[in-house]
């Protein structure tokens, strides 16, 4: 008998999650799946829409001045800062960052000259004491890095060959498991840590361990400060939660002890609904939670995901458009091959885009499978068609990789719930990459040597073998500079940045995957095919660096389900995976790769050269795996099947991310006709082994109304490389590369 | 078998049910004046394609289309009815849902076509002789004949009417439509289309005069008066 069996966990099944921590095993033994319709889903109550209206008036002064407000006397800590509230009255789910909405944190650890360069972006100063004691005292990642950091690195760095690397701010991809706290209360999490920590007594004292004692110490540390801060909101979280509301609560304190200390780029939820959902049907079983009451704790929940805030540079919001901050989470997906994991709060989640209206946050992220109730299928179907905020993934490749219970973190990195972690790594420019084979390792933009061992080709015409056979040996050096980056970055932040309260939430020694990506995939790709089909003739300049290319011909261009040129893709994005993987990596983490650019495809190509595809000098890219906008020109299907053919398994298993835009009128005449056609898409999609696709429903005139007039489309949402976005915080670059996207369907 | 068309979209989801591959194939007697299509008229510049090559092409977006199917639209696909029997049969081989959006004007061979389609889209070009001579340049003869068929094998229909300003965009003529169309008993689906202006510009390319110039389009929301009375 545990002596949690009497009331917290009274009428819940099952033994084992109860000996040592697993949420999986609880969920499994406990939750009830729903195969029904959307019928049951109810609106948003007066309280909700009281805090809504509250929280939109405070967003707009906030869009208008850029933040509303930074702390600057304190600095980021689980426990650093007062409580806060919207409206105490009608708050059903409290905690906020610091003791203000929308006020920004300043964080440091991650470096200084960041978090000074923010301020004064804004007009703020730092606290002359903080920064005096931060400077004198305490040094930074962002120092450590650049105290290790080789000449390789600092010239790939500068020329934009690798770029976006968490060297300055949090790492962020770390997905705490936040339902720990709801389900076994701070003190048994606590006791099972001192559990370990005398476990590791029995391991050999190595670096390794030296290291993942201090670490387990950290986490008790950021545990006890987890009770604390929830202690001034006058909760006690030291226990397991007792209902459904305290769950929520629970849940959302640990996750607010996340934010209130990291500033990480993505700082994703996981998957909570259906272990929310758990919670609920107790509840209403036993009569004391009515379905309005259940989807207001939700609906509130959601206002404060919507509500988190990070204090990022302008250089930063240029390259990330819109203030993202990556609250994905994980909704549906299978438990096994008959059973899935959609609950009737899994229908509550997606159903805060209709109570609240569309919004990027929380990154509502759908693990599809064509096996999921139909139902299920449709409503997000629907839900995707009138609010284009819901992105999809394939539950069929990660489920065998990561078993049933694994969360997307960011855009498409899928990993166990506090088992796995990942090392964020950003992404190489491999579009540069293949310039700098022609251009014997001198960048075509700044016109320094950033490679060396290789002589310009001075060719009249590329030949393909030759480029080729150089380009694996640009990759080679190339991925060796990239994972010398990497490993420095991840090992600095965990000597100066480590985020306990994330870590504290994991099992103690979790699986560490590092993951690597791609930029430039199709214009490599392409150019790569019109080297092979075609006839490419570099344009000189008087120190022999290609500054632009002629094409004679034709050739096959990517995302026209043309094997002759998505066989090159394929082989590509292996060939650098396994360059990658030959190298060893920090803490014994596992590479993993992915193709995805969020919005930096803008940035991307802005420092990028003419390419032999044709595309000319500052032309944006594509987004993460997509085809070169306007070349994918045999229907969407043709476009969709390039881009599944690119590996998944033992190859990309940090995601390839596509984006998909259809005009509602080629969707289908009716909406029922929409709904069932979006699904029958994605089921196809995915069958075919894809993992990936943001759905867009809309017409590019739209878009254009929307550029020229912002005020008349204040929520217009639109799903980007991974993430959604409020179209009108796009930069007026980013809305132009968005409109020249293919839209298929145009008639 | 060789066939030409004009393209292949991969993701078709307006004609007819589901996803589908839509085959327009090349060629068109007739010369509607509101045809969008100018393109699709004659074999210039039409690809060779063979049936096998189209079935290969459905089997390997089978993913997709297992709810759908595969639409032969045009031009006017029944101008090539060995090819079309061809790939009709071949798409029934791998166990594929077939429609033929036609104008039903074409040169024989209908009870074979039909033998291999699941439905038939069928564009309403106008009720009497004089009025399809105005609209397309030929009479209904060809049309009535192929009909006949469609009523005699009892095929699945969806009726199309585009409705054009000045030409057919009044109550006198729904009616009467509503009446001629009382002589099928199998129709699923009537869609009014609005008369676009997408065409224009294609003409212009193709050096063609616009036979509508200076009609304006009409929209979704000026069909509805006009479905009411069609809706039973």
């Amino acid at each position: 008998m545990n002596k949690y069996d009497e009331l917290e966990w009274r009428s819940f099944r099952g033994t084992e999650w109860k000996d040592s921590v697993n949420v999986a095993k609880f969920i499994e033994e406990n939750y009830t799946e729903y195969t029904g319709d959307d019928s049951f889903l109810v609106g948003a109550t007066e309280k909700t829409k009281t805090i809504l209206n509250k929280v939109e008036v405070l967003i707009a002064e906030e869009l208008k001045k850029g933040v509303l407000d930074i702390e600057v006397s304190r600095v980021s800590g689980i426990n650093n800062f007062e409580p806060g509230y919207i409206d105490k009255e009608n708050e059903v789910i409290v905690g906020l960052q610091t003791d203000a909405p929308l006020k920004r944190i300043v964080n440091p650890y991650g470096g200084m000259r960041m978090v000074e360069q923010a301020l004064a972006a804004y007009g703020y100063e730092l606290d002359a004491d903080v920064k005096k004691h931060f400077n004198t005292y305490r040094r930074t990642h962002n120092d450590g890095v650049f105290a290790a950091y080789t000449t390789d690195i600092r010239k790939a760095r500068h020329v934009g060959l690798l770029t976006g690397l968490p060297d300055a701010y949090g790492r962020g991809r770390i997905i705490g498991d936040y339902r720990r706290v709801a389900l076994y209360g701070i003190d048994y999490l606590i006791n099972q840590k001192q559990k370990d920590l005398i476990e590791l007594e029995n391991k050999p004292l190595n670096e390794y361990n030296i290291r993942l004692r201090e670490e387990v110490v950290l986490q008790c540390n950021a545990l006890k400060d987890m009770i604390e801060m929830a202690k001034k909101y006058g909760f006690d979280i030291s226990m397991p939660a007792r209902n459904a509301k305290e769950a929520v609560q629970w849940l959302y304190f640990g996750y607010l002890a996340a934010i209130k200390e990291n500033n990480g780029a993505a700082m994703s939820l996981g998957r909570t609904s259906t272990f929310l959902d758990i919670y609920i049907e107790r509840d209403l079983k036993e009569g004391s939670l009515t379905e309005e009451q259940a989807q207001e704790l939700i609906d509130q929940f959601i206002i404060k995901l919507r509500i988190a805030r990070h204090l990022r540079t302008p250089d930063y919001n240029e390259l990330f458009a819109g203030d993202p901050t990556w609250v994905t989470e994980s909704i549906g997906g299978m438990l096994d091959e008959k059973k899935s994991l959609v609950t009737k709060n899994s229908f509550r989640y997606l159903h805060t885009l209709i109570n609240l209206s569309s919004a990027p946050e929380p990154n509502m992220t759908v693990l599809w499978s064509d096996k999921l109730p139909l139902n299920f299928k449709n409503y997000c179907s629907k839900i995707s068609i009138l609010t284009d905020s819901i992105q999809y993934e394939n539950d069929e490749e990660m489920r065998p990789i990561h078993g049933s219970d694994y969360a997307i973190a960011c855009c498409v990195s899928a990993m166990t719930v506090g088992k796995e972690m990942q090392f964020f790594g950003a992404r190489c420019n491999l579009a540069k990459a293949l310039l700098y084979v022609i251009n014997g390792g001198i960048d075509e933009v700044k016109f320094e040597k950033v490679v060396d061992g290789f002589e310009l080709m001075m060719d009249e015409y590329l030949d393909y073998d030759k480029v080729m056979a150089a380009y694996q040996l640009m990759m080679q050096k190339v991925a060796k500079t990239y994972v010398d980056a990497m490993n420095i970055i991840h090992y600095m932040h965990d000597k100066y940045a480590y985020e306990a309260g994330q870590l504290a939430l994991h099992d103690t020694d979790p699986t560490k995957l590092m993951a690597f990506g791609i930029a430039g995939f199709s214009v490599a790709v392409d150019s790569l095919s019109a080297i092979k089909y075609a006839k490419v003739k570099p344009i000189r300049n008087e120190q022999g660096i290609a500054v632009d290319f002629e094409i004679e011909g034709d050739y096959p261009k990517f995302g026209n389900d043309d094997d002759r040129v998505d066989q090159i893709g394929v082989e590509l994005a292996q060939s650098f995976y396994d360059k990658l993987a030959s190298y060893p990596l920090y803490k014994g983490a596992k590479a993993t790769l992915s193709i995805l650019t969020i919005t930096s495809n803008v940035v991307y190509g802005k420092k990028t050269g003419s390419t032999p595809d044709g595309r000319k000098a500052g032309v944006p890219f594509a987004p993460g795996a997509n085809p070169m906008h306007g070349r994918d020109v045999n229907g969407a299907i043709a476009s969709l099947n390039s881009v599944a053919k690119i590996k998944y398994r033992d190859c990309c298993e940090d995601g390839i991310s596509n984006t998909f835009s259809i005009v509602p009128a080629a969707l289908g005449h009716t909406q029922a006709e929409q709904i069932q056609n979006l699904t029958n898409l994605l089921d196809g999609y995915f069958t075919r082994g894809a993992q990936h696709l943001n759905v867009n429903v809309l017409n590019r005139e739209t878009l254009i109304d929307a550029m020229e007039n912002p005020d008349k489309y204040p929520t217009l949402t639109i799903r980007v490389s991974g993430y959604a976005v409020r179209f009108n915080r796009l930069s007026k670059e980013q809305q132009l590369e968005v409109i020249s996207r293919t839209f298929h369907g145009t008639i | 078998m060789k066939g030409y068309i004009d393209s292949i979209e991969t993701m078709g989801l307006v004609d007819g049910p589901g996803i589908r591959m839509v085959v327009f194939l090349k060629g068109c007697q007739l010369r509607c004046l509101y045809c969008h299509n100018p393109e699709t008229w004659d074999l210039v510049h039409a690809k060779e394609i063979t049936s096998d090559e189209i079935a290969l092409k459905v089997k390997n977006n089978m993913s997709y289309y297992k709810n759908g199917g595969v639409t032969f639209s045009g031009g006017e696909p029944l101008l090539q009815p060995d090819f079309l029997i061809d790939c009709l049969r071949k798409c029934h081989e791998l166990g594929v849902h077939t429609a033929l959006d036609t104008a039903g004007h074409g040169i024989g061979k209908y009870n074979e076509i039909l033998e291999y389609t699941d439905l038939v889209i069928l564009d309403i070009k106008a009720l009497t002789d004089e009025d399809a001579i105005k609209m397309t340049g030929k009479d209904l003869s060809e049309f009535n004949k192929f009909i006949e068929l469609v009523k005699v094998k009892s095929k699945k229909l969806w009726i199309r009417q585009v409705v054009v300003p000045g030409i057919n965009d009044n109550f006198e003529y729904m009616y009467a439509l509503k009446e001629y169309l009382k002589q099928f008993s199998t129709i699923e689906k009537i869609e009014l289309l609005p008369y676009h202006l997408y065409g224009v510009e294609k003409y212009k390319k193709l050096n063609i005069p616009y036979p509508l110039d200076g009609v304006k389009a009409l929209t979704d929301q000026d069909m509805i008066p006009f479905m009411e009375i069609l809706k039973d």
